[in-house]
């Protein structure tokens, strides 16, 4: 009862302040949109391909001036290659058996390096065509020209051995198409290194960005919401009725938590409406990582806001525990860094929110394989609340 | 039949190597209005939230209602009004009021009655639809006290519910007071305006943490020989510092 009162007050006071309810709702789709039209106008840049043991011909063929060739030996690995050099893709053949492995990291570059070996292989195709059918040209005139012969000869010799002639004109014939060269066909398998194929650089980031707005704002927004409540005096003043501690922890998980699911709806809707994005996974599941990411949102933002005497201190964290996450939600991919940076990622939670967000929306995992990702930022949260309550215990004692 | 509503027992609380409380004990007997009074910084808040079980002591006991200090379920029974106006501004004070209703468990039945009650009684009715922000200083102070006064508690606890509110409403509110007494409810002001005081039914001096004297008006004046309360708080400190010169 006492929770639902709380969660109340949270709500109509966050209805009341337009310009918060502005910088949520809004802002995301503002932000989103700008990085929609920065990302998606870029198309002159130029893709490294780390190419081993491909034929010459292909090669040639895959050349353009959006991607540049680099050899490397038949032994180099893909995925180191791609790493340390920091490759588009790497392209490996085994006789007519090619494997891309695109580093993916930036969706707009995998689609020129696609492009660049789809036309490669077409053009190869074609001209495989041109050389076969000039072949076969080559091969009637010769048949044709062989068949004169055989026919003077059978009338030269028509009237002494008729047995003869037969063996040789069959031999004539076999030698000629034997000119015949099938055009070399290959077979593409591709692998990514991060995302899939499907991937542009929006419908990578999108759900990543979409569980950053959350956790960002409902950070801000409810840690300032508890800092005012203490420098105001009304946390000291709400200690005074018989409420616990926990239940105003969770009226306020639950009112902020439900404006972070709005936020989540409307910027969801807008990506797949406005955007049309692709997304795998069930949007239901992006609602409920959200949900779970705005909970360690909340439960950390009032935390931290105990350390912080005034807004402006509060925005000092932002530097410090926000922007640090922003590098380690995949955003950047983590398994390309170094190995004790990827150990670190795993103290963040937007580390896992991101994983599980991205899983979802690019892969079509189901709950089952965000599980994990799941139990973590529960664990989060649960971790963060029970120290806010013991916190809680320096403005009263019971 | 309990005779105290608040028991307090040699209550010594300090802050790091500063001593807020030295040895104080008070009895709060049921049907009084006891007024706390003393110099800013004397220890009248800390005593009320330890009292109220929100600040922890460093020795001695608090009872209140029977019940010893913290308890949380004793907390409904206690009005609390704080030093410093704590609202939420951009909700109206009718917001305010139900909201903190609704925490100390009013009946839904009866909150709307309460709430009404409550803010005639401070004389807020009219404005009871405006947002807080819009309040004057005074009007917070009076918004307090109804968010004090809305579960109808038996013991009411007002740090200096008096600053800012002019002397027609300080009237009225004392009127209030006394007719609460007469209910049967006990209450506790802390104040250092010195004619409200004079209103009360039992006073203590507070001074560095210390109890001066206690008494009611009358016997406070008489036994400092002095004509007024202002003058009986002006010797006794007097007093306490020349005693601490002999040390």
């Amino acid at each position: 009862m006492r929770v639902i009162a709380i969660f109340k007050r949270v709500i109509r006071q966050m209805l009341r302040d337009k310009r918060t309810l502005a910088l949520m709702f809004v802002a995301p789709l503002f932000i989103l949109s700008l990085m929609y039209f920065l990302f998606n106008t870029n198309s002159d840049s130029v893709a490294q391909i780390g190419v081993s043991n491909v034929d010459t011909s292909l090669v040639k063929a895959v050349k353009n001036k959006h991607v540049k060739l680099h050899h490397y030996a038949k032994t180099t690995t893909a995925k180191t290659a791609v790493r340390e050099d920091n490759l588009a893709a790497f392209i490996q053949q085994k006789s007519g058996k090619l494997t891309v492995t695109y580093q993916n990291s930036q969706p707009s570059d995998s689609a020129l390096v696609r492009q660049a070996l789809q036309g490669g292989l077409t053009k190869l195709r074609v001209q495989a065509l041109v050389a076969a059918t000039k072949a076969q040209k080559q091969a009637l005139t010769a048949q044709a020209k062989a068949l004169k012969t055989v026919m003077a000869q059978q009338k030269q010799v028509m009237a002494a051995q008729g047995q003869r002639a037969t063996s040789t004109t069959s031999t004539t014939t076999t030698s000629s198409t034997a000119k015949l060269k099938a055009p070399k066909t290959y077979t593409v398998t591709s692998h990514y290194l991060y995302g899939s194929a499907d991937s542009t650089f929006f419908d990578t980031f999108l759900p990543i960005l979409l569980g950053f707005f959350v956790f960002f704002f409902v950070f801000l927004i409810s840690g300032i919401s508890l800092l005012n409540e203490r420098t105001t005096g009304t946390l000291t003043r709400l200690l005074a009725t018989p409420i616990r501690r926990g239940e105003i922890i969770s009226g306020y998980l639950l009112g902020y938590g439900l404006f972070a699911l709005v936020q989540t709806l409307i910027t969801v809707t807008f990506a797949l409406t406005v955007f049309k994005i692709h997304m795998l996974g069930s949007v239901w599941l992006i609602l409920l990582i959200n949900f779970l990411l705005a909970l360690v949102a909340l439960s950390m933002g009032i935390f931290v806001s105990t350390f912080a005497n005034s807004e402006f201190q509060m925005m000092q964290f932002i530097p410090i525990l926000i922007v640090p996450q922003v590098f380690f939600s995949g955003l950047i991919p983590v398994d390309q860094m170094a190995t004790w940076l990827q150990w670190i990622a795993h103290i963040f939670p937007l580390y896992y929110g991101g994983n599980a967000l991205m899983n979802v929306a690019t892969r079509g995992v189901t709950l089952s394989g965000v599980a994990g990702e799941l139990g973590i930022l529960l664990g989060f949260t649960v971790l963060f609340t029970i120290l806010n309550i013991v916190g809680m215990k320096r403005y009263r004692r019971v | 039949m309990r005779t105290n509503t608040i028991e307090v027992t040699d209550v010594a609380k300090s802050f790091g190597d500063n001593p807020v409380l030295k040895q104080i004990s008070l009895r709060l007997p049921v049907g009084q209005i006891m007024g706390l009074i003393g110099p800013s910084g004397a220890g009248k808040t800390t005593l009320v939230k330890a009292i109220l079980g929100m600040e922890k002591v460093d020795a001695g006991t608090t009872t209140v209602l029977g019940t010893t200090m913290p308890n949380r379920q004793i907390m409904q029974r206690i009005g609390y009004m704080a030093q410093s106006d704590a609202l939420y501004e951009d909700l109206t004070a009718r917001e305010n009021i139900r909201f903190f209703a609704e925490l100390m468990s009013v009946p839904k039945a009866k909150l709307t009655a309460a709430i009404d009650h409550a803010a005639t009684v401070v004389n807020l009715t009219d404005a009871l639809d405006r947002r807080v922000s819009a309040y004057s200083g005074g009007m917070k102070r009076r918004l307090s006290l109804a968010i004090a006064l809305v579960q109808d508690p038996d013991l009411l606890i007002l740090d200096e519910p008096t600053v800012g509110i002019d002397p027609e409403l300080r009237q009225q509110i004392w009127a209030e007071l006394n007719q609460l007494r007469d209910a049967g409810k006990s209450i506790l002001v802390t104040t250092h305006v010195m004619d409200e005081a004079e209103r009360c039914d039992y006073l203590m001096l507070i001074r560095e943490g210390i109890a001066l004297a206690q008494g009611t008006p009358g016997a406070l004046e008489q036994e400092y020989a002095v004509p007024t309360i202002e003058q009986v708080f002006l010797k006794a400190g007097r007093l306490q510092d020349e005693s601490h010169r002999d040390i």
